[in-house]
């Protein structure tokens, strides 16, 4: 498998840290901020791992992950699902819609590093 | 049955002025009662003694003959009423009128 | 002659024979039987009360002194009840239906109920009956003296004083026994109206006896008897017009007035076809008792000897002529006379005294009220006795002051006098819905007191109470006051003076003050239920007793309790009495059980009202509507409270529900606020943690990412806190708990300070400015610093949001309409339609990339501050980018 990662998120910040610790690890990291073009962009570059924010500009996480698992193609992609609100009720509806895993703000970079290989790997 | 209710309006009829008649009599006995006074400087002489006695006679019969006749006519009063309102149990005291 | 003692014993003998004829009457009664007791023919006689021993000896001395005029006294009462039609059938009927137990009782109803007028009544008849008691007694003592005439040593005045207390305390207790036995709800005495009507028929005998002895036995008959009449003075005398239409109507006034003929006409009455025959019988009984009038006048003044008293020709004829049966006869009628009147005097007198003046007193004085409804019985008793003891002992005070000297005739007429002031209440009230009570009090208290002071008081004797001068010259000299010719007008006889102005003065005040005054609720219903008796009543007695009054209250029953209930009933109290069928007799204690048992559905009040209707053939009394609307209000208000109740149910269930929703609602609100919060909080942690864990690993970093990462963990950090600081900010604004420090302040300076602050002062920055200093010369009187944080946060967003290439700021100021609007527009793309609604909302951050660092929570802080501030903060659609009006009201402003 390649190490293709295509990150989703708005934050310049969070983008700047999670390519950082990615491409040190020796991914190829992608990223997009555009809820609503988020699809097209899976689409397009056919990433190995996606690790999608749920909030988002012009549509929610959640939405594209339905979106997501309901293409033919991509329903086996694995999915990293971050939220900023970390509440029960997400990661209940982040597993629902059939997230591969899920991990609130703030993260751990161990943490996102293990989750992003074991993804991989499995 | 047709001729029943004139009978009935008659009968009320004559007991009004039976007590119309009953009404006057005080009147007419005030107005009798005072004769004497027409006639008053001169004293009395024993016709205005018969006078009076004979008035006050006669008030005294007419009287009796109207308290009579009045009650006789209440009396049928009340029994028609009470034929006629006795099935309709105005017991309740829904219609004391019933009774009058 | 006949012996002194005999005469005595046979007194005695009659005595106890009347009072065998009142004990059997009683006893009978009481058992039920004796229908007789109960005929018309007993009803009549019983109202020869009116004629007593005044009328019985003193009409033939009053014909003998006056001719023709002692007749009005017997025509006056003739045309009152010739005319029963008119008032005493109304009287009969309101007695019956409203229970009235006396003249001043009927008043004192009429008028709601009213002790006062009960009071002034009941002293007025006293007043005005004492005088008659005394006239009764000396009338007894002196026809005792007439057959002393031998022993005349013997008979002084202290034989006949002695003679007037053994008579006055033999009445006494007679009037005790059979006058306060028992308490009759509807205070019929049947012992004492039978011995009364035995006495009328003694009387009526023996006034009878004598004129046909004067008549055929002196005069030689008839057409003899005329001529003797012709020929004697009596003819002489002329009929003065003016007494004899006042004599008329004092008389007829006091058939309807005197408490005694109250007592027998209206309370004794048995039942009202009765009064159809005393309307007739009663005027023939009177046309009897005077038949014989002036003949025995004339004979007697022809015959005895000059000087000798007229009042006594009764007896004292006979007596000269030997005939002692006949006299003695004679004087059992006078005795029967004096001893009737003053037997249902003191009766009615004590009903009076006792109901309106000592019950009343002593109810006030122990203050126990109803609570002891069990002495009350003995109490009533004991006070009707007392006050009968009380009203004989001041007959024989009376009698003991002013003995002997007076004309019978004089005091009887004052009394009529006096009893008549009470006519125009009595009349009034049972035919004019508008008297009132006030009307009343006035009318009885100004002829009262007219009565007192032109006839009463100068009649107590010369000099007694009067001085002559007074009567001769007025009070203080005032000619019109002088008590026998008010205003002047002499000439007038004494008695038809007083009349005239006492009848006069009582009727206007009655009628003035009544039209005047507005009557109590009470005094309408009870005037209604009067003048209107017989629209609410039922004749006296129904043709129809037992089984039709036993059927109507099944009728009545099944409609209460429904038919297997009462019918069940009904039977049960008819096995009861071992009778067939449903309908049992109608006994009082069935009565009572089934008042009870309706009393359990529809009050105790209502039941008692509709079972008297019925049974009681009376009408339902105000005091019975009282207590069955209180009963309905009872009910209704049991209801209402139900009602009320169950609707303070269905609010509480609607509040719970609203603030159940407003709790829900605030809680979907706290959850979207705590999850923006957190969002925001762990946004920037999230840099923080990432970066500082790069830093702490970070012996692979250049020096350049070194310092990149440092200044995004930093300007994290800061905006962390710039979160914490507006939530903060926020929360003390929100909750109110922010204190101005409002002081003039130049709206220029301010907006200098703030574009200071925003690092875009003026002309410089990456913002190009438009503003107008002129018209910023504006001064405020606000919190300076919270309006500059408003200015602060505004640019700030135009520096962030503006995306035109050359961004420009338009600050423009104008005051006018007593407000001062500050826009700031800048000439970027500005805030779509959909989105200027939401915001001024917490954390409404408009999707914008480069929006990074704001929380969100800007403008809901500037909304806050412009709250508190007084004025408000909008967005202004169509300016061409986005545009903020502040708005502040001017008044403020002048007013420092």
């Amino acid at each position: 498998m390649g190490k293709h990662v295509l990150l989703i998120e708005d934050e310049p910040n969070i983008i700047e840290a999670i390519r950082f610790l990615l491409s040190r690890d020796g991914w190829q990291v992608d990223t997009h901020s555009d809820g609503t073009t988020a699809l097209e962009k899976v689409m397009e570059k056919r990433p190995d791992i996606v690790i999608l924010d749920v909030m988002l500009p012009g549509r929610s996480g959640f939405d594209i992950l339905r979106d997501i698992r309901a293409d033919a193609d991509l329903a086996a992609l694995p999915v990293l699902m971050l939220t900023a609100k970390g509440q029960v009720k997400d990661r209940e509806l982040a597993e629902r819609l059939g997230a591969s895993r899920f991990m609130a703000k703030p993260f751990s970079n161990t943490e996102v590093l293990e989750t992003v290989r074991a993804l991989a790997g499995g | 049955m047709a001729r029943a209710p004139l009978f009935l309006a008659r009968q009320g009829y004559r007991r009004r002025r039976l007590a119309d008649m009953a009404r006057l009599m005080p009147v007419l006995g005030l107005a009798l009662f005072l004769v004497p006074l027409l006639d008053a400087n001169g004293g009395f002489g024993a016709g205005m003694l018969i006078y009076l006695f004979t008035v006050w006679f006669g008030l005294i019969a007419g009287t009796a003959v109207l308290a009579r006749r009045l009650c006789v006519a209440a009396q049928q009063q009340d029994a028609e009423t009470a034929t006629t309102g006795a099935g309709a149990g105005n017991g309740a005291g829904a219609d004391p009128e019933g009774r009058r | 002659m006949i012996a002194f003692n005999l005469l005595v014993a046979i007194c005695l003998a009659y005595v106890v024979f009347l009072f065998g004829v009142a004990f059997l009457a009683e006893r009978r009664a009481a058992r039920g039987q004796g229908g007789w007791l109960r005929s018309s023919a007993v009803y009549t006689l019983s109202l020869s009360v009116y004629c007593t021993a005044w009328t019985f000896y003193g009409a033939v001395g009053y014909a003998a002194r006056s001719g023709l005029e002692f007749v009005t006294i017997y025509l006056g009462p003739t045309l009152v009840l010739i005319g029963w039609w008119w008032t005493l059938r109304k009287l009969v009927r309101i007695g019956k239906t409203q229970r009235i137990t006396s003249v001043a009782d009927l008043i004192s109803s009429r008028y709601g109920k009213s002790n006062t007028l009960g009071v002034i009544v009941t002293l007025i008849a006293v007043v005005g009956t004492t005088p008659y008691i005394a006239l009764q007694l000396q009338s007894v003592t002196l026809s005792f003296a007439v057959f002393a005439p031998e022993s005349a040593t013997r008979w002084g005045a202290g034989d006949l004083n002695a003679t007037a207390l053994t008579v006055a305390a033999g009445l006494a207790v007679f009037t005790v026994l059979f006058g306060t036995r028992n308490l009759d709800a509807n205070e019929r005495h049947h012992g004492v109206v039978t011995a009364i009507a035995v006495e009328a028929v003694v009387k009526l005998v023996a006034l009878m006896a004598v004129g046909v002895f004067v008549v055929w036995g002196l005069a030689g008959g008839v057409g003899a008897m005329l001529e003797r009449i012709e020929a004697s003075p009596l003819a002489g005398m002329p009929v003065v017009p003016g007494r004899w239409m006042g004599l008329t109507f004092l008389s007829a006034a006091a058939i309807l007035t005197l408490p005694r003929m109250f007592q027998v006409l209206v309370v004794e009455n048995e039942d009202e076809r009765h009064l159809a025959t005393a309307a007739w019988a009663f005027p023939a009984y009177l046309f009897l008792m005077s038949l014989f009038v002036v003949p025995i006048a004339v004979m007697g003044l022809s015959e005895m000897a000059p000087g000798s008293n007229p009042d006594l020709f009764v007896l004292s004829l006979p007596l000269a002529h030997g005939r002692d049966g006949l006299a003695t006869l004679a004087f059992l009628g006078g005795f029967s006379s004096a001893t009737s009147m003053v037997i249902v005097a003191a009766i009615a007198l004590s009903t009076m005294v006792s109901n309106h003046i000592v019950m009343p007193l002593f109810l006030n004085w122990t203050r126990a009220g109803a609570t002891m409804s069990g002495d009350v019985r003995t109490l009533v008793l004991r006070a009707r006795r007392v006050s009968i003891g009380a009203v004989l002992f001041l007959g024989y005070l009376y009698y003991r002051l002013t003995g002997g000297s007076e004309a019978l005739a004089a005091i009887g007429l004052i009394s009529f006098a006096g009893v008549a002031q009470v006519l125009p209440a009595l009349l009034g009230g049972i035919l004019w819905r508008g008297a009132t009570r006030t009307g009343a009090i006035a009318g009885l208290a100004a002829g009262f007191s007219v009565w007192a002071y032109t006839l009463f008081l100068p009649s107590v004797g010369e000099g007694a109470v009067m001085g002559a001068r007074l009567l001769a010259e007025g009070p203080w000299g005032i000619g019109w006051l002088r008590p026998q010719a008010l205003f002047g007008l002499e000439g007038l006889d004494p008695l038809v003076h007083a009349v005239v102005f006492s009848m006069a003065a009582n009727v206007a005040a009655f009628v003035s003050v009544s039209l005047a005054g507005f009557p109590s609720p009470m005094e309408r219903l009870q005037g209604a239920q009067f003048v209107n008796v017989f629209d609410h009543s039922t004749a006296g007695q129904g043709w129809s007793q037992g089984r039709a009054e036993a059927e109507d209250l099944l009728l009545m029953t099944q409609r209460i309790l429904g038919p297997v209930e009462a019918q069940g009933l009904f039977q049960r109290a008819a096995a009861g009495q071992g009778k067939q069928g449903y309908l049992p007799d109608i006994t009082p204690e069935f009565l009572q059980r089934l008042e009870r048992q309706l009393a359990g559905s529809v009050g105790a009040a209502t039941a008692h009202a509709m079972v008297g209707q019925i049974v009681g053939r009376s009408s339902v009394s105000v005091e019975d509507l009282m207590r069955v609307a209180d009963e309905t209000a009872q009910m209704m208000e049991y209801s209402s409270q139900l009602e009320a109740k169950s609707e303070e149910l269905a609010r509480t269930a609607r509040q719970l529900r609203e603030a159940n929703e407003k709790l829900t609602g605030l809680s979907v609100q706290k959850d979207a606020f705590l999850s923006q919060i957190s969002h925001e909080l762990r946004t920037p942690m999230t840099s923080i943690r990432a970066f500082s864990e790069i830093l702490m690993d970070g012996d692979r970093l250049d020096p350049a990412e070194l310092g990149k990462y440092s200044r995004i963990i930093h300007e994290e950090s800061l905006r962390l806190t710039r979160l914490l600081d507006d939530l903060l900010d926020l929360s003390v604004l929100e909750n109110g708990q922010v204190t101005l420090h409002a002081q003039p302040v130049n709206l220029h300076d301010l907006l200098d300070r703030a574009l200071a602050a925003t690092g875009s002062p003026v002309g410089g920055g990456g913002l190009h400015l438009r503003r107008d200093p002129g018209a910023e010369r504006v001064v405020l009187v606000t919190d300076g610093d919270r309006l500059s944080q408003v200015f602060i946060n505004l640019i700030a967003n135009a520096q962030k949001y503006c995306d035109a290439a050359v961004p420009e700021l338009t600050i423009r100021v104008r005051a006018a309409h007593g407000a001062v609007a500050v826009d700031f527009i800048d000439n970027g793309s500005g805030i779509p339609a959909q989105s200027q609604a939401i915001i001024f909302e917490k954390f409404s951050r408009l999707s914008d990339p480069r929006s990074a660092g704001g929380a969100g929570l800007g403008l809901a802080i500037c909304r806050e501050i412009m709250v508190r501030l007084g004025g408000s903060i909008s967005y202004l659609p169509g300016q061409g980018g986005a545009a903020f009006r502040v708005s502040l009201p001017l008044r403020r402003a002048e007013a420092a």
